[in-house]
C-alpha cells in the first residue's frame, strides 16, 4: 500500500510539472509551437543551424550563437534578422563549445578548454575573426560536463564553469555502491567557478582564482547587475538508485536532488560531493558516497543554495531580464532554460520549457512559474523523453526581446510581448 | 478456510492460464532457450541498463548511446560483452560521441550478461545473433 501511495504522489508530482503552466495563469497562447503566457508571441528566426548552445546579442540586434560542434568549420555563427528572419552573415572559429558574451567591445567565447575573446567594431561586428586572442587555456575537460560556460562582472574579471569530470566522486565513477574518495581531489581543478583576468592572454589555472568550490556542474550563469554578484544553476548529481538502491527507490531518485540556483560570493563551497539538496524536504541531505542514507543531514556549512527546482531537469541557461519591454513582473526576475530531463527513467521525463522565477531586491522571491512551454512538442514527448526542442541558451536585446536557443534542431526563438 | 478458497481459485486460475497457453503456443519461431533468455534479459535490462538507455533503447544525445541498430549493437558480440564487463567512456559511435561513463558491470553473473545482451540484440529493431553464457566466460577469462 505504500509503495502504491508513494507512485501516486510521484505521478501527482509529474503529472503538475507538466500542467503547471497551465495552472498558474489562466490565459495562453500558442505561436511557433511554444505555450507561452497572453500577449506574448514566439517566433521562429532561425532553424537547422546546428547545436546552439548559448547566445549574445549585440545593442544593433546581431545575434551570436555557440554551436557544440562546429558547422562547415564554424562554431561560432553570426546572424543578422530582417522581416522576421536570422539570415547568417559569417561564421568563425573551429571548435565547438557553449560559452559566449559581449563585453565593453569584445566578444567572448569558450571551447571546452580555453577562453578566446574577440574585438569588435563600432557595429558590434568581428574585426578579424581568424585572429582571436587567447586569455585562459588548458583548462580540464574528461569527457563529463565538458562545456565552460563564461560570464563577465563589472570589474574586468572573467567567471568560468569547470564541471567536475565524475557524477559523485566515487571511487569508481557510477559503479554501484562505490564510495566516494575522501577529500574529492576533482575541486582541485574542477567542480566549481574559477576567475580570470578579461584583458590577460595565456592565463592557465595558476593565473586565476577558485572563486567558488562544490559546485557539480553548472551550465546557466548569469552576473546579477542588481545585487552586482553571480548567479549560477547547478546541474544535480544524477542516479541515486543506480549506485546505491538500498537507500533509494526508483521513485525517489527520479524526484531527487533538485536542481539548486545558487548567489555566490567569493570562497563560497556549495558541498558537492559531500550533500545534495532534496527537493521536497528543503534540506541539504549527506550524500551516500559520504555515508548518508537519504536523511542525515549535511554539514551547514555549506552553502544554502537561493531556490530550488525539481530534479534532474537539467538548467542549461540563466538570464536576468533587465529589460523595459515585458510587463512589470518580469522586470530584474530570473529566465532559466531547463532543457530536459534523462535520469528520471523509467518515471515520465519532465523540463524541455523555460522558467521565470520572480526576484525581488536581488533575491528569488515567490514561486517559479513555466513562461515557455511545450519545446518536447507534447506531454507525451515530454514523458518519454523523445523532445522535439531542448532549450538551452538565453539572450535579451536591446528593446526587451527574449531569444532562446534550441540545440536539438537547431533554432533561434526570439519572444516578444504585445501590450 | 478463506486463506483456502484463495488458493484453490489461484491454482485453478493457472491452471486455466497454463492451457490457455498452451492453446495459442505460435509455430516455433525461435529457439525456446534464445525466447527464454530474452525475457530473463529484459529483467536485467529494467534492473541495470534502462535509466541510462531508456525505455525504448534510443538512450540520450550527447550522454548515452542509442541501442538501436548501431554497429556496436549488430556489430561482434564479444565487443559488446567486454563493454558490458568494463564499462565504457567517451566511445564515438557511428559518428557522434557520448560523454556519460559507463561503469562496469562485472557483478553481474554470466547468465545475465548473457540473457540482457541477448535481449538487447533482439529488441529495439535488432536482429542478432544470441549471446551465451560460454561468449561471456571467453570474454571475463582473458581479463
Amino acid at each position: 500500500m505504500k509503495i502504491f501511495y508513494r507512485v501516486g504522489i510521484n505521478i501527482a508530482i509529474a503529472f503538475s510539472l507538466i500542467t503547471s503552466s497551465v495552472a498558474q495563469t489562466a490565459v495562453k497562447t500558442k505561436t511557433a509551437g511554444l505555450i507561452l503566457p497572453a500577449k506574448f508571441k514566439a517566433v521562429v528566426l532561425a532553424e537547422n543551424i546546428g547545436r546552439a548552445r548559448h547566445i549574445a546579442i549585440t545593442p544593433q540586434g546581431g545575434i551570436y550563437v555557440r554551436l557544440s560542434k562546429p558547422v562547415d568549420k564554424k562554431g561560432t555563427l553570426f546572424l543578422q534578422e530582417s522581416n522576421g528572419k536570422a539570415v547568417i552573415k559569417n561564421g568563425f572559429g573551429n571548435y565547438g563549445g557553449t560559452g559566449i558574451y559581449l563585453k565593453d567591445g569584445y566578444l567572448y567565447s569558450s571551447s571546452n578548454q580555453e577562453i578566446f575573446r574577440y574585438k569588435l567594431n563600432a557595429n558590434n561586428e568581428v574585426i578579424d575573426p581568424d585572429a582571436p586572442e587567447k586569455i585562459v587555456t588548458g583548462l580540464i575537460e574528461r569527457g563529463q560536463h565538458e562545456t565552460k560556460s563564461l560570464v563577465l562582472d563589472n570589474a574586468g574579471n572573467i567567471y568560468v564553469n569547470i564541471g567536475a569530470y565524475k557524477n559523485s566522486c566515487q571511487q569508481k565513477d557510477r559503479q554501484k555502491g562505490s564510495m566516494g574518495i575522501p577529500g574529492c581531489p576533482i575541486l582541485d581543478s574542477a567542480g566549481g567557478i574559477w576567475m580570470f583576468k578579461a584583458d590577460k592572454l595565456n592565463q592557465s589555472y595558476s593565473d586565476g582564482e577558485r572563486y567558488a568550490t562544490g559546485l557539480r556542474n553548472v551550465v546557466g550563469l548569469d552576473w546579477n547587475q542588481q545585487d552586482n554578484q553571480l548567479f549560477v544553476m547547478q546541474h544535480g548529481r544524477d542516479q541515486l538508485h543506480d549506485i546505491f538502491p538500498d537507500l533509494y527507490t526508483v521513485q525517489q531518485s527520479a524526484v531527487n536532488p533538485a536542481e539548486c540556483m545558487y548567489a555566490l560570493k567569493k570562497g563560497d563551497n556549495a558541498g558537492w560531493p559531500y550533500l545534495y539538496y532534496d527537493y521536497a524536504q528543503h534540506k541539504k541531505i549527506l550524500a551516500p558516497e559520504y555515508g548518508g542514507d537519504g536523511k542525515i543531514e549535511a554539514d551547514s556549512k555549506y552553502l544554502e543554495p537561493a531556490a530550488a527546482y525539481p530534479a534532474h531537469i537539467a538548467p542549461n541557461g540563466l538570464l536576468f531580464y533587465t529589460g523595459n519591454q515585458f510587463p512589470e513582473k518580469y522586470k530584474d526576475g530570473a529566465f532559466i532554460a531547463f532543457h530536459g530531463s534523462w535520469n528520471r527513467a523509467p518515471e515520465p521525463q519532465a523540463g524541455y520549457f523555460v522558467v521565470f522565477q520572480p526576484f525581488k531586491d536581488g533575491k528569488p522571491s515567490g514561486e517559479w512559474e513555466v513562461f515557455a512551454d511545450n519545446f518536447s512538442g507534447s506531454p507525451q514527448k515530454t514523458a518519454s523523453g523523445r523532445a522535439d526542442h531542448r532549450p538551452c541558451g538565453l539572450a535579451q536585446s536591446a528593446d526587451g526581446s527574449l531569444y532562446i536557443t534550441d540545440d536539438s534542431k537547431g533554432i533561434i526563438y526570439k519572444i516578444t510581448y504585445n501590450k | 478456510m478463506l486463506k483456502n478458497y484463495l488458493l484453490m481459485g489461484g491454482a485453478v486460475f493457472l491452471l486455466v492460464m497454463a492451457a490457455a497457453g498452451q492453446n495459442t503456443q505460435p509455430v516455433k519461431v525461435q529457439q525456446p532457450s534464445v525466447k527464454t533468455s530474452i525475457a530473463a534479459g529484459k529483467l536485467v535490462y529494467t534492473q541495470y541498463c534502462l535509466s541510462c538507455h531508456m525505455t525504448d533503447g534510443g538512450g540520450v544525445q550527447n550522454m548515452n548511446p542509442p541501442l538501436i541498430k548501431t554497429s556496436f549493437i549488430n556489430g561482434d558480440k564479444f565487443k559488446l560483452v567486454s563493454v558490458v564487463l568494463n564499462g565504457m567512456s567517451r566511445q564515438e559511435i557511428d559518428g557522434e560521441t557520448y560523454n556519460n561513463v559507463m561503469a562496469p558491470f562485472n557483478f553481474l553473473t554470466d547468465k545475465e550478461i548473457a540473457d540482457v545482451l541477448t535481449y538487447v540484440r533482439n529488441s529495439f529493431g535488432n536482429k542478432k545473433s544470441a549471446v551465451t553464457v560460454a561468449d561471456v566466460k571467453k570474454v571475463r577469462a582473458k581479463k
